[in-house]
């Protein structure tokens, strides 16, 4: 069977922007999951197991972002992921 | 193609692969492997993932332990990125499709990522380029089980690109292999350039960042004389150069022609020709290009790249080796001439703010006389095997000349007493680098035998210009007419008391430079020995009158730029047949 896409909008409250240290904990909490899950900037796509695709995303302070989930446990990655870009990945 | 500017420190073209050094000094060749070898070569990838992630995960716990988890968390990012799957795809293609090497692929692919981050408008993502690189090396470095190769064992002729050397790379160089040499540091004074001018192999430095957009592989093009490197160069650069190169070669046949005859002006008036020389084993080659000697014997190269001062038999035979090559021409040894920084020996080296206005040079030396004596004692053996002259470089007050002078005697005095053999009559100069020198000069004349203007350094010090400073550069003009009021009024008060005044700064390697400065009357210059041949070309081809009248209206004219303009212009009228080669 395929799975809904669940998707949500986050916004990058870090001074420094999506870096190294948020990247690896999305890693970190991702592949945790079943599901597909992406993050979305204007048009380009970055896998959320990659730290390369999600450092490449280079998105600064305020940025918006589309988090996106694909799978069995997808509400709960899209729960889990964007409450860490709200709580600004505890830094 | 790409087109980048820097500082011009060793003449001549150089065309071929580039072999990059990045920061980290390690290098990439592009390589492919056997067909059927790309399985293994796979392999040989796992494993070193295995190993760097090992040496990585070890890096994060002590770390951790020692500076806390928050801190040893840079590790942790750096383990994922190399487990990354979009990286690890990436690899496997180049390595298991198109047989690239695991190195190659790895440099490929790191290269790409940190380029791209390196071009993000974000400031965070350009920093976290160099994280890139350092997973990048530690793979690297497991793949090859060593840290870095080094410039010592090149695989083949290379223009080599780096930030910067190391004296001890620069030390280790084999000339054989290393056509060319561009760094994105570094300035006309600093080992680079010594050892690059020693060697004649062509060398542009401190281009400022480029790193960025060269690969190992790449053809490059060095210029030498204009200090342009040309990344990728198109066909039509390409031949230009090519027949640029075949012209010069052409123009040194015709030069070899002259080798054996004097270099006097068309009317006969003498000019000594003197050789510049970095290392003992160019003086064969001096002598070859008819130098009329060494007019200034450089010294540094014996403390370049070693942590340990040279015996005073290592001096010795260094110098003997010149004497005896030169064939009783006159050899001029300068005593030695660095910041303690510069030559590696980091034991006398304090760290300063200002190091052209701290203890370098002569002061270094008076600072140390155990350093000092060794060097001079073997001067004066040297002495006895030919006509040796020493001279001391930045004199700048009448006490460093004395407290110099008496070094030299209680030495001479040490080795009659040891019976040791010497020549008594060794003949003692000083460098004019500083102004205060020029202005003191009627009293420093009485207490030596010769002058020898160090232009470089006189030029940096009168106009107070660091060169290697992009910002400034622009204003070291060692035609500027402040610098030459020095040198004119160092000729008349040396003459004066009938004492030679040679000029042995960089600018007498510009022909049209050098018809000023014997306009002016300078009979000595002392030159790289690759300007020898042109500039006798140029002395052959004028009479003194026009030097005379080149040098009266030169001197009045009131800004660099003027002079420059005037001096080229000049140039292309009286010897238009060299001036293609500028």
């Amino acid at each position: 069977m395929t799975w809904e896409i669940k998707q949500c909008a986050v916004t990058v409250r870090n001074p420094e922007g999506l870096h190294m240290r948020p990247a690896l904990k999305i890693v970190q909490a991702a592949n945790g999951f079943q599901c597909q899950i992406e993050l979305e900037r204007a048009g380009q796509i970055a896998d959320c197991r990659s730290m390369l695709s999600l450092l490449t995303l280079g998105a600064p302070q305020d940025c918006e972002l589309l988090l996106r989930a694909q799978g069995p446990d997808a509400d709960e990655a899209i729960r889990v992921i964007s409450l860490m870009f709200s709580q600004q990945f505890d830094e | 193609m790409l087109e980048l500017q820097g500082i011009a420190v060793s003449p001549g073209v150089a065309i071929g692969r580039a072999l990059v050094f990045d920061r980290e000094g390690y290098r990439i060749t592009r390589c492919l492997v056997a067909v059927g070898e790309d399985e293994r070569e796979w392999q040989r990838f796992v494993d070193a993932v295995r190993q760097a992630s090992l040496k990585l995960e070890s890096n994060r716990q002590s770390t951790a332990d020692k500076l806390g988890e928050r801190i040893g968390d840079i590790f942790s990012a750096q383990l994922q990125v190399l487990s990354d799957p979009q990286l690890q795809t990436e690899l496997e293609s180049l390595i298991r499709k198109k047989a690239y090497s695991a190195e190659y692929a790895v440099s490929e692919v790191f290269t790409k990522y940190a380029a791209a981050f390196r071009k993000s408008t974000s400031s965070f993502l350009s920093e976290r380029a160099a994280d890139i690189r350092d997973v990048e090396r530690s793979l690297l470095e497991a793949l090859t089980g060593q840290p870095m190769a080094t410039l010592k064992t090149l695989p083949h002729e290379a223009i080599v690109v780096s930030h910067d050397l190391t004296p001890g790379e620069t030390a280790s160089f084999d000339p054989e292999k290393v056509l060319g040499i561009c760094t994105e540091a570094g300035g006309s004074g600093g080992h680079t350039a010594i050892v690059a001018r020693g060697m004649e192999i062509p060398a542009v430095v401190g281009v400022g960042n480029f790193l960025h957009n060269i690969r190992s592989g790449d053809e490059v093009i060095i210029d030498g004389h204009l200090g342009r490197i040309i990344v990728s160069p198109n066909d039509a650069t390409r031949d230009r150069y090519k027949e640029r190169r075949l012209f010069r070669e052409s123009i040194a046949t015709q030069l070899q022609e002259i080798r054996d005859l004097p270099a006097s002006t068309s009317d006969g008036v003498r000019i000594e020709l003197m050789a510049n020389l970095e290392f003992p084993n160019e003086a064969a080659s001096c002598v070859a290009r008819g130098a009329d000697g060494v007019g200034l014997y450089r010294t540094e190269f014996l403390y370049l790249g070693r942590d340990q001062e040279p015996t005073e038999e290592e001096h010795y035979q260094a110098y003997a080796q010149v004497v005896r090559d030169m064939q009783n021409r006159p050899v001029v040894i300068r005593t030695l001439d660095l910041g303690a920084d510069k030559m590696g020996m980091t034991m006398l080296a304090e760290p300063e703010n200002n190091p052209f206005l701290g203890l370098r040079s002569i002061r270094l030396s008076l600072r140390n006389p155990p350093l000092f004596r060794i060097q001079v004692r073997a001067i004066l053996r040297a002495a006895c095997l030919g006509d040796v002259r020493v001279m001391f470089p930045m004199i700048t007050t009448l006490d460093e000349l004395r407290s110099a002078r008496f070094l030299l005697r209680s030495v001479s005095e040490d080795l009659a007493a040891e019976g040791k053999h010497i020549q008594c009559a060794v003949q003692v100069g000083m460098m004019v680098e500083v102004p205060a020198a020029v202005l003191m000069l009627d009293r420093f004349i009485d207490e030596i035998d010769f002058v020898s203007i160090g232009t470089n350094d006189l030029t940096q010090y009168t106009l107070a210009v660091d060169r290697s400073n992009d910002s400034v550069a622009d204003l070291y003009q060692a035609c500027d007419p402040a610098v030459l009021r020095l040198i004119q009024r160092t000729h008349q008060i040396a003459s004066e008391k009938k004492k030679s005044t040679s000029v042995c700064g960089e600018m007498s390697n510009n022909p049209a430079y050098a018809l000023l400065l014997v306009g002016m009357g300078i009979r000595t210059l002392s030159l790289a020995p690759a300007a020898i041949p042109i500039l006798k070309k140029a002395i052959r081809s004028v009479t003194i009158g026009q030097c005379e009248a080149m040098a009266w209206r030169a001197l009045r004219l009131s800004t660099a730029r003027e002079v420059d303009a005037f001096l080229m212009n000049q140039l292309a009228g009286l010897v238009p047949e060299i001036v293609l080669q500028a």
